[in-house]
């Protein structure tokens, strides 16, 4: 019998799924062994199952599993994010960091901190200056004919260092006590205790929707006017994309600062390995992203310990050679 | 029974007029090409019959219904469009391409059924790129390209085909091939067809109607035979044609 979606790439898919879904449970042990105490691979299962009290159980549970799986949130929520922002621009290169989505996030997220109210609003101020930075970038950068890619790098980039100069304005009016909190922050730092029910539940809620529009999003990047042909609302569609980037991004900005290029690298990668159709490339770049900030939040407290190194700086480490090694891996499968 | 039917539209462009008070009936089987020179609105008038763009004026029915008051999915299911240059920004493969065109069938929370994907299968034959499948689309030549697209607007089976220069990128072989086979089979079906066309000669030969838009919304259509004459040709493209009698057929010739 003939099956059009290839047995081989369903094959394909379901080892990498597979494999990805032994990999976030792995991150998350081989992250919670290590540290200024090593713990043992075996002890850190064991302590997990039993649940005993031990000072294991303490640096595990209170330390850096919170950690972790903050980590793998922000992992999580970028990777899809930027799945879902290259969707809505009809770019490869679109990314929260790029384009200044997490900029705007950091400013609003600042800007009420300075003004010391209380936590919960900093997610809510992040959410909006996400947002508003997504859309102001979309409305300066599109054309009668639609988005052009060089405008929309270079409006991204600008509003991005827009961004950036408001946050050195920020930091500079702000009290030298707080600067260096704020710095590390915005460099990418985990905050100490998880994520909030919230964080989870906008990542949740983003990801139902993406994974049930995902046919949708598949048409969306072969043209509006050809997905709105197909009977796709693309209007609503870009919209709801809209939204849901932003929030990702606002939930990643406000649990570990500005992380770069997860976004970006991720759903390269993933593209490479499983295709472009968004079915599979949703899942796959979701856990990707979540264990691979998972082990580099571990490498950002261990690398160099006992000092600590903001994750966003490792991120670049890893995930600019990782990138450009897939791109050119890519690029030479399909000359073949 | 007519399928689709304009009565007295305006579109526009900007501030050009593309067509003024302009009714149309699309009958099954019917092959309408719409002629015009560079920039006067051709694409503009299929997007707007296709309802992708506003109507300033007057109304399109399918069948009996209004075309603004149906479905996305509904007028999905009814009109397919074949677009002139859809760029590519994302890899994606022949398989994938072809079965986009069946989104309309296929419900909102489900996959694509064993049906879809003979459907897909069959169209890719047609084409003569069933070996292509897996192939990713920017590694296909303008050509090959093309005929995934038109096995993709195959696939999605509509009862309106309209097509933005569909024989755009292809070599004359598959230019007449293609548009015969896949004429006839539109015309075996009882589906009606309109395209924007460059090549007169192609457009006269392959149609049955032809629509021509000389600018500042005027128009004239009707059955090829009455229509193609060097006067009318001429004034449209301003430019001086020639008629050349060959045998049975006839072909323009610019001056």
């Amino acid at each position: 019998m003939f099956n059009f979606q290839t047995d081989r790439d369903s094959r394909r898919f379901g080892w990498v799924i597979s494999g990805l879904a032994v990999l976030v449970p792995a991150s998350l042990v081989i992250s919670a062994s290590a540290g200024s105490i090593a713990i043992d691979w075996s002890v850190v299962v064991e302590t997990i199952r039993t649940g005993r009290p031990s000072i294991d159980h303490t640096i595990i549970f209170e330390l850096r599993l919170p950690r972790s799986v903050s980590a793998l949130v922000v992992g999580a929520s970028l990777s899809l994010a930027g799945v879902l922002m290259q969707a809505l621009l009809r770019n490869p290169l679109a990314d929260p960091y790029v384009l200044g989505t997490s900029g705007g996030a950091a400013v609003f997220a600042l800007i009420v901190m300075l003004l010391g109210l209380p936590y919960q609003t900093v997610s809510l101020a992040a959410a909006v200056g996400a947002v508003l930075s997504l859309a102001l970038v979309i409305f300066l950068s599109r054309d009668a004919g639609g988005w052009s890619s060089t405008r929309l790098l270079l409006t991204g980039i600008v509003v991005a260092s827009g961004w950036g100069a408001l946050i050195s304005f920020l930091l500079s009016i702000s009290q030298q006590s707080q600067v260096q909190g704020m710095l590390f922050w915005l460099m990418g730092d985990f905050r100490e205790g998880g994520p909030g029910f919230l964080h989870c539940l906008v990542l949740l809620v983003v990801l139902v929707f993406s994974l049930f529009s995902s046919r949708g999003l598949n048409l969306l990047v072969a043209g509006t006017l050809k997905a709105e042909s197909l009977g796709v609302h693309t209007l609503r569609l870009r919209l709801a994309m809209l939204i849901g980037a932003g929030l990702l991004t606002a939930v990643a900005v406000t649990l570990a600062g500005a992380i770069g290029f997860v976004g970006l690298v991720v759903p390269h990668m993933m593209r490479l390995i499983v295709g472009s159709d968004h079915r599979r490339l949703i899942p796959a770049s979701l856990m990707m992203g979540g264990s691979l900030l998972v082990i580099t939040e571990m490498l950002a407290r261990t690398v160099l310990a006992p000092r600590q190194l903001p994750v966003g700086v490792i991120t670049a480490f890893v995930g600019v050679p990782l990138f450009l090694y897939l791109l050119r891996r890519g690029s030479r499968t399909q000359t073949q | 029974m007519t399928l689709l039917s304009a009565e007295g539209i305006e579109a526009s462009i900007g501030k050009r007029v593309v067509c003024r008070d302009l009714n149309l009936s699309l009958e099954p089987g019917g092959v309408w090409s719409i002629l015009g020179r560079n920039g006067i609105g051709k694409t503009t008038l299929l997007l707007t019959l296709a309802g992708l763009r506003p109507l300033n004026r007057g109304h399109i029915r399918l069948g009996r219904d209004p075309l603004d008051q149906l479905t996305r999915r509904s007028r999905a299911q009814k009109i397919g469009l074949l677009f002139q240059n859809p760029e590519i920004q994302f890899p994606t493969t022949v398989n994938e391409t072809v079965m986009n065109g069946r989104h309309p069938w296929i419900q909102r929370w489900r996959d694509s059924s064993e049906h879809d994907q003979s459907i897909a299968e069959r169209e890719l034959n047609r084409v003569g790129l069933q070996d292509f499948g897996s192939r990713d689309l920017s590694s296909l030549s303008g050509g090959e390209r093309r005929r995934v697209e038109l096995a993709a607007l195959a696939a999605q089976e509509t009862e309106l085909v309209f097509m933005d220069e569909p024989v755009n990128h292809l070599d004359l072989h598959f230019q007449t091939q293609l548009l015969k086979e896949f004429l006839a089979e539109c015309r075996a079906k009882a589906r009606a067809v309109v395209m924007v066309m460059h090549d007169v000669n192609l457009a006269t030969r392959f149609s049955d109607h032809l629509l021509l838009l000389y600018g500042e919304g005027e128009t004239r259509q009707g059955p090829v035979e009455l229509i193609a004459n060097e006067e009318n040709l001429s004034r449209l493209y301003q430019h001086q044609l020639h008629r050349y009698q060959a045998g049975d057929t006839y072909f323009f010739y610019p001056a």
